[in-house]
């Protein structure tokens, strides 16, 4: 897929040797020590909260032990224990391991309905297009946080995955929007007009022609649409309308400090999730500017 | 202009249709009636249910739409079970906190971007610049709720700035100077607290538009003909640059529809946003539809304010 992230440059370019297009992008990030050091941390990160994950138990962190409510971090709690005398440091890991996972989730989700909708809403152009804008348009005057908590306070059923699909439905927006201005530049090009007179089917030049090309723009919306999703993530947690409390995410430790005894107090409760928030957000940004430069030759650094 | 705008708004109608039947949706799927809040277990089941015919709970759907609908328009959005008032009633007490509340972030928040966003376009890549960018870059990336939780816990717990919650001192008499100043006192961090961190559009667009704007020829044209550097600045670059600015109103708007949520939540501020959420916990149904429809409608005329605006100052969307 990166091969392609630096087609549009590398067309433009009269250079003897074109740099291929993981060479371009592994030059920006290391050029960028920010997000350098962003994509070591996350890829750290995720590697000991997947790891760890799979020796702690669950079930066992988020047990009530009511002989160790609100400790302080020592010995035994590296980082304390909540109102119901659960390791903290458990549940931070528990926790940035759910958070990651369902943004993940949602932004692979929301990328697979805008992309597909905003191809063919701009190759095909004309009523359909207009129609389907009009649908993007009504979905994009929602207030998002509204609507998702009273979806998510009346569904049947709740569970993670109904969770993820409402994110998802109220999120597509976006990316569709971008995929279709880029594809209705794309099908004017010459060679999807070479395409169609070889007789190639639409669907076709949509996932074969089309798709390819615009990938490395699927690629950066998607990484920076994963930060917005972690924090869209944890703020519904954090207003209680995420993760069941069994389930915790960064959001869920969060919310313990709409106490205001605990927000006073009680710091390690909340500060290493806000912490652990931001870093991710930030890390999953730098590397998705990171990415954005390198397909964007204008922008690059090296 | 007119025709654009009455086109735009002819658009809003369909909007606001779709809104209504989604809500319409929601309401059915929520658990219990009108009726089941006031519901005695006294009373026979055969008489409930003769009520309930009377109500019109059994006609068709779309019978059942457009008394709703008729009910909307004329005001009506029933009543709340747990406050028992007209929900439009209670609402009304909570839209003027929401209200003052959007207006100071939005004050607030231009007070705070322009001048930076104006300062970093003017000396673009120095260390100034550099600074007020990475200041707009944190905040862009962080969650508005975690922010407003330290700011509360800074301000408000630890330095003991600023009241922690509520909208108004206890015991103040409306109308009266105190009353005026206790409500600006406890508006003040709640809508800093947003304000601070929502700049990021407006001080990056207008760093880039000042940008370009600067190498423009008729900026070199005011230059020769002798005009101070600050007049250059004032009355030539920032009127050229304040496009952006104007075409992110609305989007502010919905913005502030979305973050009013955790501030009014975090600051146990009485606004709409608290209400929606109390009465989701206490499974006050009427209440929840009436609130989310205020949203709804809410964000809809943001989203055409934006546009009119852009359309008023920027001729060419208007062709379209």
């Amino acid at each position: 897929m990166e091969a392609n992230s630096a087609n549009v440059e590398l067309q433009s370019k009269t250079v003897t040797k074109t740099p291929s297009g993981f060479s371009v992008v592994w030059r920006e990030i290391v050029r960028d020590k920010l997000a350098l050091l962003s994509l070591i941390f996350l890829v750290g990160i995720s590697a000991f909260v997947y790891g760890t994950a799979i020796v702690l138990d669950q079930e066992e962190i988020v047990k009530v032990d009511l002989f160790a409510i609100y400790e302080a971090p020592g010995e035994e709690y590296i980082l304390g224990t909540d109102y119901g005398g659960r390791d903290i440091f458990g549940q931070l890991i528990i926790g940035t391991r759910n958070s990651l996972s369902i943004a993940i989730l949602v932004t692979v989700m929301t990328g697979f309905i805008g992309v597909v909708f905003g191809l063919v809403a701009g190759f095909f152009g004309g009523h359909i297009d207009n129609i389907m804008m009009r649908v993007l348009d009504f979905f994009n005057v929602l207030p998002f946080m509204m609507i998702v908590i009273v979806f998510v306070a009346i569904v049947p059923k709740y569970s993670v995955w109904t969770f993820s699909l409402i994110m998802t439905a109220f999120l597509w927006m976006g990316i569709a929007r971008l995929i279709r201005s880029r594809a209705l530049q794309e099908k004017e090009l010459d060679y999807i007009h070479a395409a169609k007179t070889l007789g190639t089917s639409n669907i076709k030049i949509i996932f074969k022609h089309v798709l390819p090309n615009i990938s490395s723009l699927v690629i950066v919306t998607m990484t920076l649409n994963l930060a917005a999703n972690i924090g869209l993530e944890s703020g519904l947690s954090f207003l209680g309308f995420g993760f069941p409390e069994s389930t915790p995410s960064l959001g869920t430790l969060l919310s313990y400090a709409t106490n205001p005894q605990t927000l006073e107090y009680r710091w390690w409760i909340w500060v290493p999730a806000s912490v652990m928030i931001l870093l991710l957000m930030l890390a999953v940004n730098n590397v998705g500017t990171a990415l954005r430069r390198a397909t964007d030759a204008r922008q690059r650094r090296g | 202009m007119w025709k654009f705008s009455l086109r735009r708004i002819l658009i809003m109608i369909p909007q606001l249709f779709v809104l209504s039947v989604l809500l319409f949706v929601l309401a059915k799927m929520m658990p219990g009636d009108a009726l089941s809040g006031m519901i005695d277990p006294n009373v026979d089941p055969e008489r409930i249910e003769e009520l309930r015919n009377q109500l019109g709970f059994y006609d068709p759907w779309h019978v059942q739409y457009a008394s709703w609908v008729g009910d909307l328009l004329k005001g009506d959005l029933g009543t709340s079970f747990r406050f028992k008032m007209p929900v439009t009633e209670l609402m009304g007490q909570r839209i003027v906190n929401s209200f003052w509340l959007s207006l100071a972030t939005l004050i607030l928040t231009y007070l705070i971007a322009i001048p930076l966003g104006i300062t970093s376009g003017r000396f673009n890549d120095t260390l100034r610049d550099q600074l007020i960018t990475g200041y707009s870059y944190v905040g862009f990336a962080t969650p508005l709720f975690i922010f407003a939780l330290v700011m509360l816990w800074l301000f408000g717990f630890h330095l003991q700035w600023f009241p922690t919650s509520g909208s108004v001192a206890p015991g103040s008499v409306p109308g009266t100077f105190e009353y005026v100043m206790s409500k600006l006192y406890h508006l003040l961090l709640p809508a800093l607290s947003m304000a601070l961190i929502s700049t990021y559009s407006t001080i990056q667009y207008l760093r880039n538009e000042i940008v370009d704007t600067k190498q423009k020829d008729f900026i070199l044209m005011a230059r020769s003909k002798g005009a101070s550097e600050s007049r250059v600045y004032n009355r030539h670059i920032f009127r050229n640059s304040l496009l952006p600015i104007a075409a992110f109103f609305g989007y502010e708007i919905t913005l502030l529809i979305g973050g009013s949520i955790f501030i009014e939540n975090i600051f146990g501020y009485p606004g709409m946003g608290q209400l929606l959420l109390e009465s989701i916990s206490q499974r006050d149904y009427s209440v929840v539809v009436g609130t989310t429809l205020l949203f709804g409608i809410a964000s809809i005329l943001g989203a055409l304010l934006s546009d009119i605006i852009l359309s008023i100052i920027d001729p060419r969307i208007r062709i379209k």
